[in-house]
């Protein structure tokens, strides 16, 4: 496959797999790093890993209780939170923005060309990364994992 | 003359399962019964009304025009703080879509191996270790995902809710982990401003009376004896509803873990989530990120081809392509829940959205406490 929109027309939808959250930090947004065993045959540990821990970064990030969100928090009850009708909070901003993009940007370098696709974990309510293995409908089995795609982009 | 189909945009709001009632278009989500939440706001709307009427004159008169201005701005923070509350998203974890809800049941499969035909089921319990605490996940039957610490299922809007705290009939809503803050600030300053308009209830009328008379004071000014009423009755109330959840917050804990007694007793002083730290505790709480909402009501439904149209759950939102894979494990719909939960549940469905009074004396019929069928086998066992 060479880009998303191949993988959707001429590809059919084998399996999925659910990346869980991990709990054990309490009920910060976190996902688990274990490798699923339907992927061990499609993408390098290693990438995969490097997406999860990318992701559990941002969130950290956005969930970060600090300066910044003190100041949010008491600025807009100052204005009885009327504020936020015209301005985007914080989190939204890291969570829905830049995690989306960083999630294509991922689609389109890496899973894709290898027939997975993820989906943004707030389409399935934070609870999972929700991982489409597709399987080529047509064409015989073509090189797989070509190393020509570079390395996973770390922010 | 040629016929032009024109397909009404369909948003997902409409075709979300639960019992919550939309409005404008989704940006307003509440529970069905709001009978309680109009009374709410008329006695606000009512005794305030009331008080610049018949005391605001006098006293921006004879004592400072800042007695009114204030009182305004306070009764303005409480209303907003009541519509944010009563309007928006408490935090409801959308249920799982099928192929989630197969995924699960597979590993539910697995972890348990064979079951011997006759004997129960074991539960669906899921261990997980949070900063060194072992908490049970417990399985949601409705929702068909395991419920993330501190969620709990509310059956009056039959929803999971993310840190649920109750359900608040006065408000028209839940209380969870996006409101729980606009929650504990409307109590907060309604008590605020029940106390103020007591406060110059009573000055108004000994300063009045000390002119004119007591009796003539209330012929002049007959709101004073309803105000004063209805301040009295809520004030007590009112200051204790924020006792309690100054209490809760300082200890990050919710109604439904105090109710339960997750933490307490036995297992005093082992609150996976608190800080140990009061300030820091009341920090998350109340200056904490304010999480969106994951349920995106306003989102456009996308086209379904014929063919998944007729499957059981919600429309799926996925990309077009993605087809409902058949699994050959079974989806295991409420008929089939274990025999000794179905009691339980008809029992909570019969007994309707009624409050239980909770045990803290002081509360009035506010929380509601979330009745799930473990809890509910739990008690009977």
């Amino acid at each position: 496959f060479h880009n998303l929109q191949e993988l959707r027309h001429s590809a059919s939808l084998a399996n999925k797999v659910f990346i869980q959250r991990d709990y054990s930090e309490g009920t910060t947004c976190k996902f688990q790093t274990k490798f699923p065993s339907e992927l061990e045959s499609r993408i390098e540990l290693t990438l995969f890993e490097e997406t999860v821990k990318t992701l559990n970064n941002f969130y950290a990030e956005a969930e970060k209780i600090g300066g910044q969100s003190y100041l949010e928090g008491c600025l807009a009850c100052a204005t009885a939170y009327l504020i936020f009708l015209c301005m985007e909070t914080r989190y939204e901003k890291q969570v829905l923005k830049k995690i989306a993009k960083y999630i294509q940007e991922q689609n389109e370098k890496i899973y894709a060309p290898r027939g997975l696709l993820i989906t943004d974990p707030i389409e399935r309510g934070m609870r999972v990364i929700e991982i489409s293995i597709y399987e080529d409908r047509g064409s015989s089995g073509s090189s797989s994992g070509s190393s020509s795609v570079s390395g996973s982009t770390a922010r | 003359m040629s016929a032009v189909m024109i397909t009404r945009k369909v948003r997902k709001w409409e075709k979300l399962p639960g019992k919550n009632t939309f409005c404008c278009d989704g940006r307003v989500m509440m529970a069905r019964q709001k009978g309680i939440f109009y009374l709410t706001l008329f006695l606000i709307i009512g005794t305030c009304s009331l008080f610049f009427v018949f005391e605001c004159p006098y006293l921006a008169v004879h004592l400072s025009p800042a007695i009114p201005v204030f009182a305004v701005l306070l009764f303005l923070f409480v209303i907003a703080m009541l519509l944010r509350t009563s309007f928006s998203d408490p935090g409801v974890l959308p249920r799982a879509l099928p192929e989630e809800a197969n995924f699960i049941e597979m590993e539910i499969e697995a972890a348990n191996g064979n079951v011997p035909s006759g004997q129960r089921p074991p539960p669906r319990i899921r261990n997980v270790q949070i900063n060194n605490q072992i908490v049970k996940l417990k399985y949601c039957y409705t929702c068909k995902i395991f419920r993330p610490p501190r969620a709990s299922h509310c059956s009056i809007c039959d929803n999971c809710v993310d840190r649920f705290d109750h359900h608040c009939p006065w408000v028209g809503n839940c209380v969870g982990k996006r409101n729980y803050r606009y929650f504990y600030l409307f109590t907060l300053t309604l008590s605020l401003l029940t106390i103020y308009i007591f406060a110059f209830n009573i000055v108004h009328v000994v300063m009045r009376s000390v002119d004119h008379g007591f009796l003539n004071t209330l012929k002049e000014t007959p709101g004073t004896v309803l105000e004063v009423l209805v301040c009295f009755f809520t004030l007590w109330s009112m200051v204790g509803l924020t006792g309690f959840h100054t209490y809760l917050i300082s200890l990050n804990q919710t109604t439904n873990e105090d109710i339960k007694g997750s933490w307490s007793g036995k297992n005093r002083g082992q609150n996976p989530y608190s800080h140990k730290n009061i300030i820091k505790n009341c920090c998350e709480v109340l200056c904490g990120p304010t999480y969106p909402s994951v349920l995106d009501r306003r989102g456009l439904m996308q086209e379904d081809s014929p063919a998944a149209a007729n499957s059981e759950g919600p429309c799926s939102f996925d990309n077009p392509v993605a087809q409902t894979t058949k699994t050959t494990a079974p989806l295991i719909p409420n008929e089939h829940t274990p025999d000794d939960v179905k009691p339980s549940i008809a029992a909570e469905k019969s007994s309707g959205p009624k409050d239980d009074q909770p045990p803290a004396a002081m509360l009035p019929p506010l929380a509601s406490p979330e009745t799930d069928a473990e809890t509910s086998i739990a008690k009977n066992q």
